[in-house]
């Protein structure tokens, strides 16, 4: 039996949802700054390798994982940073009957508005890149199935360092060593991939990571808020 | 029962009891660690294999063993307050971050000191090091968090929030990370395979432990108290014992 305060009443969910895609949209230039932040880490390491084409190919997996969790760590800050600023985080605390499930929308909203369009231009820069197909369905796949964690475990820092100064530099160190599993599975299946070795064990990994997350983090994200709005 | 409980974890008596244990219990702590050490370094036979180097797992180990064992402490701190907000505990949580630390760092220090003639190295990526550097990590994160927030309930609040997520990201990172190392690193280590321990290695090393433990608990209380003073600075209680202090 659930208890009826855990689950959202549609009306509110579907309310705090419109709100964050109403946002996502009215701050839609902002979405291509991720996507640049990437491409400008991943263009970074050729000029730090050098320009052996073998060694470039065979690091590109571990850049583009690298590059995407770095410009997602840095997105995190502003999950909750607008809402207290103006106030209205007091009000969700107060009054969203659910406050995991509040939680949880925000992950969603943070996960469309920096991974998703990640997700997309590491599609593109695969080709960049110049890696073979099996590589590429790689490293797309996992990161559709490794990325969710990235931004529900990130909502927890987020809920955690709200507020505070030079919260973004704190986050990340907080967050980057709780991302490490993703990363291990996610580069796993990549270089699998590339060696033409079975690559299914790190998908359920990975998806494991990620139904794990979403079952547990929005408590933890609701709690953090808890302890720092009280 | 409740009751005890309770008078137990207000904090005016804990700190009364840990004013009188704190003493006892380091010169408990230095009479074992004496004797662990001479069992340990005096008594002990050189390991057939390694040597004299072998001694260092007379620090070695109790400090691994504690670097665990204080997270745990931590978190089940940090979960009791969350739940039932004990004001002790968010103390004990704040107290435990730094000695957990230390001996995190102890470990992974004497590691590479013994793994520097051993393996000829002084770090390798190996699962259990890489696993103990994170748990470093997630020690430095912890303090980091608590210094950056200045209101100490709100500090000790978040991160018990923290360390509760990392209790349950732990065993993950620590799976993870072996998984890694048996498939990508290469087997250039030749580590002997779990031998039997000689009695005589075994002793000492169990007495260092407990040793170690006691040190743990010590410390843990020394720090508890200073936490405790600053926590209730406009407690009555406090202040009577500043009154104290001062007239003696």
């Amino acid at each position: 039996m659930l208890n009826p305060a855990l689950v959202a009443p549609r009306p509110a969910s579907f309310a705090i949802l419109r709100r964050e895609m109403l946002r996502l949209y009215r701050r839609r230039g902002q979405l291509i700054q991720p996507p640049l932040f990437f491409v400008l880490v991943a263009v970074l390491f050729p000029f730090a390798i050098g320009g052996d084409e073998h060694l470039l190919r065979a690091l590109a997996p571990a850049t583009v994982w690298i590059s995407v969790l770095l410009a997602t760590t840095l997105s995190l800050e502003d999950i909750f940073r607008s809402d207290q600023e103006d106030g209205s985080l007091e009000q969700l605390v107060l009054m969203a009957k659910s406050l995991p499930g509040a939680c949880a929308l925000k992950a969603l909203a943070h996960w469309l508005s920096t991974p998703a369009p990640l997700i997309a231009m590491a599609a593109l820069m695969s080709s960049v890149h110049d890696l073979e197909a099996d590589t590429r369905s790689a490293l797309l796949i996992s990161l559709v199935l490794g990325t969710p964690v990235f931004s529900l475990v990130g909502t927890i820092g987020s809920a955690l360092t709200v507020g505070v100064r030079g919260g973004a530099l704190l986050l990340a160190l907080l967050i980057l060593p709780l991302y490490i599993p993703v990363l291990i599975f996610g580069a796993g299946a990549v270089r699998n991939a590339t060696l033409s070795t079975a690559t299914g064990s790190e998908y359920f990994f990975l998806a494991g990571l990620s139904v794990l997350a979403a079952t547990l983090a929005p408590f933890a994200t609701a709690a953090g808020l808890r302890a720092r709005l009280s | 029962m409740i009751k005890t409980l309770h008078k137990y974890a207000s904090p005016m008596h804990f700190h009364a009891v840990a004013r009188a244990w704190s003493a006892p219990l380091l010169w408990l702590a230095a009479a074992l660690f004496l004797a662990g050490l001479v069992g340990g370094l005096v008594l002990a036979p050189a390991d057939y294999q390694q040597g004299e180097s072998f001694r260092i797992i007379y620090v070695h180990v109790p400090s691994a063993w504690l670097s665990m064992f204080a997270y745990l402490v931590m978190a089940g701190a940090g979960a009791t307050s969350l739940i039932w907000r004990v004001k002790l505990m968010d103390a004990i949580a704040r107290a435990a971050a730094p000695l957990g630390a230390s001996f995190t760092a102890l470990a992974l220090a004497t590691g590479s000191l013994w793994g520097k003639p051993m393996w000829g190295t002084w770090w390798v990526w190996d699962a259990r090091l890489t696993s103990e550097l994170l748990l470093l990590l997630l020690y430095l994160g912890y303090m980091a968090l608590q210094s950056a927030i200045d209101d100490r309930r709100a500090a000790a609040r978040a991160g018990a929030v923290l360390a509760v997520v990392g209790v349950v990201n732990i065993p993950i990172i620590h799976y993870s990370v072996e998984w890694w190392s048996t498939l990508h690193q290469p087997a250039t280590i030749t580590r002997l395979g779990a031998p039997a321990m000689a009695t005589s290695m075994l002793i000492p090393l169990l007495l260092m432990a407990l040793a170690f433990q006691l040190l743990f608990f010590a410390l843990l209380f020394i720090r508890v108290r200073s936490e405790l003073l600053e926590f209730e600075q406009r407690a009555s209680w406090v202040r009577e014992i500043l009154r104290q202090a001062r007239s003696r």
